[in-house]
């Protein structure tokens, strides 16, 4: 049975991952990436709300109230994790302390920009903690659907929606490639399995770069 | 110096004053004070410039005091579940700022320890440079200033209290409590725990400490 998105897109990102690396994890499919890491590899999971080291959600009946996660769903802390406050939570993350951040777009651009908290004439609900997160994180990841949902390409020439951030994504993952932002444009670095270049370009509207030999993806 | 600064609720809230700008705690309206807010209510301050991460909902948290009609001004960085607001906004009958949530914590710690302003990457070139930020250029690389985020009255929960007012958060509820502690002119805190005796908590252990807090609630536990 063919993979889909909710399963090769954190496949792939979990081999960006080292061993004992800082990482944030948006909403969604982000969060399915730990349940494919390799063994031996345990990565910290940082929450804005001022955790390192976050673990499951707390089984029912066990949970302590004060205790939750940038989801509102309560949690547990492992072995080594740690609590902190607000500015000291952004404070790892602006300071470059983060390996990741991986979260998910709108529209996202060949020159790494990225639209992800509001759509134009949307309901006004205010960016959260994305806007410190791609501006800090080492790396910036974007996990989603090619395509929106009406079909239309989400990585673009240019972002029309308002931009989380400038210049700030390194790879994009989707359920059909790998897309690196380079100097020179965004490069078309792995196929899905099954999955063509012409198949990447009819669904990119972004102009790509397109090496003579482009790999799958590392995911089976 | 040796008096509690334990007060009955009512005494805590009445320095709250209409038109004031008051520092909330909380995250999901986990570590907001909800004692205080249930005192808002009954005392009716309005015209309030409420500072808090997400107001949480219309029924539970700041979210409330929106809700209510008491509030000017929110400063926020998400606000999703309160689906009153661009109504509210709309209507003028409410003002909304937005701060990426680093610059909020950022901007309050700043009030707090004397600074005058901050410089972040976070949002150049979005829309929080073109309504609230302003660009400055630096040595070739670009910023955002932003003022400091002072308050009348800081409210905050914490978990364990002395009389004298150190405090001791638990887990997630200490979010932007520890930081605004500093940020406000009066700084009120609502403790879960029994308040112990001066000297009965570790020193090691205290994260806001006695002089920084005017007023103690003890929390009712429901």
């Amino acid at each position: 049975m063919a993979l889909t998105a909710r399963e090769i897109i954190p496949m792939r990102i979990a081999k960006e991952f080292k061993d004992g690396m800082l990482v944030n994890l948006g909403v969604g499919i982000p969060t399915l990436i730990p349940g494919y890491l390799p063994e031996g590899v345990e990565v910290w999971l940082e929450s804005e709300n001022g955790i390192i080291g976050f673990g499951a959600p707390a089984p029912a009946g066990t949970e302590d109230k004060l205790l939750v996660d940038a989801s509102k769903k309560f949690t547990t802390i492992k072995p080594g994790g740690s609590i902190f406050d607000s500015a000291t939570s952004f404070g790892i993350i602006r300071g470059g302390h983060l390996d990741y951040t991986i979260l998910g777009a709108l529209q996202v651009d060949q020159k790494g920009n990225l639209a992800n908290w509001v759509v134009p004439g949307g309901k006004l609900a205010g960016m959260g903690g994305a806007m410190d997160l791609v501006s800090g994180a080492k790396h910036v990841i974007v996990a989603t659907e090619h395509c929106s949902k009406d079909g239309k390409s989400k990585i673009l020439k240019e972002c029309t929606f308002p931009l989380t951030g400038l210049e700030c994504v390194s790879m994009i993952v989707t359920e059909l490639a790998v897309l690196r932002v380079t100097p020179e444009g965004l490069v078309l670095q792995e196929t899905a399995p099954g999955v063509s270049v012409e198949d990447v370009v009819k669904n990119t509207e972004a102009e790509l770069i397109i090496p003579d030999v482009v790999p799958t993806m590392p995911i089976l | 110096m040796s008096k509690s600064k334990v007060v009955s609720l009512h005494e805590a809230v009445s320095h709250i004053k209409d038109g004031d700008v008051i520092h909330f705690g909380g995250f999901y309206a986990i570590g907001t004070a909800d004692d205080v807010i249930d005192e808002i209510l009954r005392q009716g301050q309005k015209d309030l410039t409420v500072v808090n991460n997400d107001g949480n909902t219309p029924t539970v948290g700041v979210g409330r005091l929106i809700a209510a009609g008491r509030v000017k001004k929110f400063i926020c960085s998400w606000c999703g579940l309160l689906p009153m607001i661009p109504e509210m906004v709309d209507k003028g009958e409410l003002e909304l700022e937005l701060n990426p949530q680093g610059t909020l914590a950022e901007r309050i710690r700043a009030a707090g320890f004397g600074l005058g302003g901050i410089l972040t990457p976070t949002g150049v070139g979005t829309m929080v440079e073109q309504k609230w930020g302003q660009r400055v250029t630096l040595n070739g690389k670009d910023w955002l200033y932003h003022t400091p985020l002072r308050a009348n009255v800081s409210v905050l929960e914490a978990y364990q209290a002395d009389e004298a007012g150190n405090l001791i958060f638990h887990a997630t509820q200490n979010n932007f409590n520890q930081v605004m502690a500093y940020a406000g002119d009066y700084v009120i805190a609502s403790v879960i725990q029994p308040i112990v005796k001066k000297g009965e908590l570790n020193p090691d252990y205290i994260q806001v400490q006695a002089p920084i807090v005017d007023a103690l609630v003890q929390k009712e536990v429901k």
